[in-house]
C-alpha cells in the first residue's frame, strides 16, 4: 500500500504474520462453504448408489421410515411449495403496502416508531412462531374452517408470512428509498396524487429491488424449519390440499434427528439427499436475489 | 387572456382521487395495523398462558414426565453455556475476518485480489443458508468425524459458523465507517498498518462492532433446528459440567413441550417462551438503541 512506511523490517516481518493470521480466519468462511458442498455431496452420491435418481424424481411416494421404503422427493416438495406459497399470499402484498406506506406516506415519526416494532417481529425466535401456528392460530381457523385438521399448511404459511413480513418491508423499503427523489418531485410537477407517483414512479423504478425482496423471502420460507415442524404435521403427502397435514424437506431433517439413526444407513443419507436439494434450491433463489440487488444499486447510484 | 382558468391545470376529478388516495392509506395502515396487532396478541395469549406456570420452582426444576413439576434449568443453563462459547469462536474469527477484508484485501495486502472477492461472495452467499444445514455440517463434520459427540461444544460450533456471516457483515460496516483521514494520520505519525488498526480503528469502530455481536447472538439464542440437527437431546435431567457434556437450550425444550399432546405441557411451553422472549428483546432493544445512539454522532 502507498501509504505504508517501507522501512522497519522486524516490525514488517511482525505485520506479515498478523496480516497472514487474519486471512486465515476470513478462510474459515471458504472452509465453511467447502465442508458444506462436501458433507452434501459425499453422502448424496453415497445415497444415489443404493436408491437410482430416476426413482427419486419420479416416485410419487416418501416413505424411508417405513418397512415398504419408497424414495420419491416429490411430497417433501409439494409440500414445502404449498406452505412457502401461503406465506407468501400473505408476506407479499402486506410486505409491499407496508413499505410503500413507510417509504412514501408515513411521517417520520411513525416511520421511527414502527420500524423498531418490524425488528422485534424479525427477532422472534421461529420455534415461538410455531407455538402461535399450532396452538393460536389452527384452533382459531378451526371454527371458520371446520374441515382444518389439528395438523395443517394454512396455519403455519400464515404465520409464516407474518414471519417473513418485516424481511419484504424492509428491503423492498430499502429499494424505494434508493429511487432518486428528482422523479418524484418531476411527477408532482406534473399533477400526480402521491398514488400515482407511487404506483407509477416508485414501483417501477424500484422493481428491480423489490423483486430481489421477494425472491429472498421465498428463499428464507424455504428454508424454515421449526414452524412447519412443529405445526404441519408429519405425513409426507402429495397434495396441494392446505387442510391436511403435509410434510417439508426441512420438517423431515428434523424429524429424523429427533430419533436416533446411526451412521451409513440409508436413513441418514436421505436427511442429507434432502438438505442438498433445500441447499441447491435457496442458492439459485439467493444468487438470483443478488443479481437483481446489484442490477438497482447500478441505476440509482 | 383569461383562457387558462385554474379548473383546467387541476386533474379531472379530484374528488374521487382524493379519495383514492385516502382508501390507500386507509388500507396500508390497516395491514400495518394488523400485523402489529397480531403480534401483541399473540404475545400476551402466550404470556398469559405461561405466566400461571411461572415461578421460582419452574426456573429451578428439572424436566419431568409431570408437566407441573418440570422445569427449565437444565435449558436455561445450557443456553447459557451455548452463547458463552459461540461468541468465544466466532467473534474473535469473525472480526478477525472482517479486518483483513476491510483493511487489508481492500486496500493492497499480499492477498491476491480475486481471493478476497471470493471471500466476499462466499459470505453474502453463506448467510442466505437456511440454518438446518448448518446442523448437517455440524453433524457431518463436529459430531462424527471430530467425533466431539452431542456435546455443547459440538453444538456452539455449528452455530458459531451460522452466525459468522452476520458478525463479519456487521462489523465489516463497522470499520468502513472509520474515516480514512484517521488512518493517514496515524501512518503519518510511523504508525505501523496493525498499530493503525490497534490503537485507531478498531475503538473508533467498536460501538458498531458490539452492535453486530449483539444482533448475531440473538439470532444464535433463538436458533433450534441446527441444534436438533446435530442431536442435542430434549430430556437432560442434569447441568452439563464440561464442554463434552450433553446440553439442552430452551428453544429445543420448548418445541419439545409443544410437540406433545398434553395441554399441561403446552402451559410450560408458554412459560419457557416468558423466560427466552424478555432476554432477546432486551438484546435486540440494546443493539438497536446503540446502532441509534451511534448512527446519530457520524
Amino acid at each position: 500500500m502507498r501509504l505504508l512506511p517501507k522501512r522497519f523490517g522486524s516490525r514488517n516481518r511482525g505485520e506479515r504474520w498478523i496480516e497472514l493470521f487474519l486471512l486465515g480466519c476470513a478462510s474459515v468462511s471458504i472452509l465453511t462453504t467447502l465442508g458444506i458442498v462436501g458433507v452434501l455431496l459425499f453422502e448424496t452420491i453415497e445415497f444415489f448408489r443404493e436408491v437410482s435418481i430416476l426413482s427419486f424424481f419420479t416416485d410419487t411416494q416418501w416413505t424411508p421410515l417405513f418397512a415398504q421404503k419408497h424414495f420419491g422427493i416429490w411430497p417433501l416438495l409439494a409440500g414445502t411449495i404449498l406452505i412457502s406459497g401461503i406465506a407468501m399470499l400473505v408476506a407479499l402484498p402486506a410486505g409491499l403496502l407496508s413499505a410503500l406506506y413507510l417509504s412514501e406516506y408515513a411521517p417520520d415519526r411513525v416511520r421511527r416508531a414502527v420500524k423498531p416494532v418490524l425488528e422485534i417481529l424479525a427477532g422472534v425466535p421461529t420455534v415461538v412462531y410455531g407455538y402461535f401456528a399450532l396452538l393460536f392460530v389452527t384452533p382459531l381457523l378451526q371454527k371458520f374452517l371446520p374441515g382444518l385438521s389439528g395438523f395443517n399448511a394454512l396455519a403455519p404459511g400464515i404465520v409464516m408470512g407474518i414471519m417473513i413480513l418485516p424481511l419484504v418491508s424492509s428491503l423492498s423499503e430499502d429499494a424505494m428509498q434508493a429511487v432518486p427523489r428528482s422523479l418524484r418531485e418531476g411527477a408532482f410537477a406534473l399533477g400526480s396524487t402521491n398514488l400515482q407517483v407511487s404506483f407509477r414512479i416508485v414501483v417501477p423504478a424500484a422493481f428491480s429491488g423489490i423483486t430481489a425482496s421477494f425472491i429472498l423471502a421465498v428463499s428464507r420460507a424455504i428454508g424454515e424449519t421449526m414452524i412447519v415442524a412443529i405445526a404441519a404435521g408429519q405425513q409426507p403427502r402429495l397434495t396441494l390440499n392446505p387442510m391436511v397435514p403435509i410434510e417439508t424437506m426441512t420438517a423431515y431433517i428434523v424429524q429424523v434427528s429427533m430419533g436416533d439413526t446411526p451412521v451409513g444407513t440409508l436413513e441418514y443419507k436421505t436427511i442429507f439427499v434432502v438438505g442438498m436439494m433445500l441447499f441447491l434450491s435457496t442458492l439459485i433463489l439467493n444468487i438470483l436475489s443478488q443479481r437483481l440487488r446489484a442490477r438497482f444499486r447500478e441505476v440509482y447510484r | 387572456m383569461s383562457a387558462v382558468s385554474t379548473a383546467s391545470i387541476r386533474p379531472a376529478s379530484p374528488r374521487s382521487r382524493v379519495w383514492k388516495e385516502v382508501i390507500f392509506q386507509v388500507v396500508c395502515i390497516l395491514v400495518l395495523v394488523a400485523a402489529i396487532l397480531m403480534l401483541v396478541i399473540l404475545l400476551a395469549g402466550v404470556i398469559i398462558d405461561g405466566m400461571s406456570r411461572l415461578g421460582w420452582d419452574f426456573l429451578t426444576s428439572y424436566p419431568s414426565r409431570f408437566p407441573e413439576r418440570a422445569g427449565v434449568l437444565p435449558a436455561v443453563v445450557g443456553t447459557f453455556y451455548v452463547m458463552l462459547l459461540t461468541a468465544l469462536f466466532s467473534f474473535p474469527v469473525g472480526v478477525a475476518a472482517a479486518i483483513y477484508l476491510e483493511e487489508y484485501a481492500e486496500k493492497g495486502g499480499f492477498g491476491v485480489a480475486w481471493f478476497s472477492r471470493l471471500i466476499d461472495l462466499n459470505i453474502s452467499n453463506l448467510a442466505g443458508v437456511p440454518s438446518i444445514i448448518y446442523g448437517l455440517l455440524g453433524l457431518a463434520i463436529f459430531v462424527r468425524t471430530l467425533a466431539l459427540g452431542r456435546s455443547l461444544l459440538a453444538g456452539a460450533l455449528t452455530l458459531a459458523l451460522l452466525v459468522l456471516p452476520v458478525v463479519i457483515i456487521a462489523c465489516r460496516e463497522a470499520l468502513r465507517t472509520v474515516p480514512d483521514s484517521i488512518r493517514e494520520a496515524s501512518y503519518a505519525l510511523g504508525a505501523t498498518r496493525w498499530q493503525t488498526i490497534r490503537h485507531q480503528v478498531l475503538p473508533m469502530a467498536l460501538p458498531g462492532i458490539l452492535t453486530g455481536a449483539i444482533l448475531a447472538l440473538s439470532r444464535a439464542i433463538g436458533e433450534t433446528a441446527p441444534l436438533i440437527t446435530i442431536g442435542a437431546i430434549t430430556y437432560v435431567a442434569f447441568l452439563p459440567d464440561n464442554v463434552f457434556s450433553p446440553f439442552t437450550v430452551l428453544p429445543i425444550q420448548i418445541f419439545n413441550w409443544v410437540s406433545r399432546p398434553q395441554a399441561g405441557f403446552h402451559v410450560n411451553a408458554a412459560a419457557a417462551i416468558v423466560v427466552l422472549l424478555p432476554i432477546l428483546f432486551i438484546m435486540n432493544g440494546v443493539a438497536i438503541w446503540l446502532r441509534n445512539r451511534y448512527s446519530r454522532r457520524h
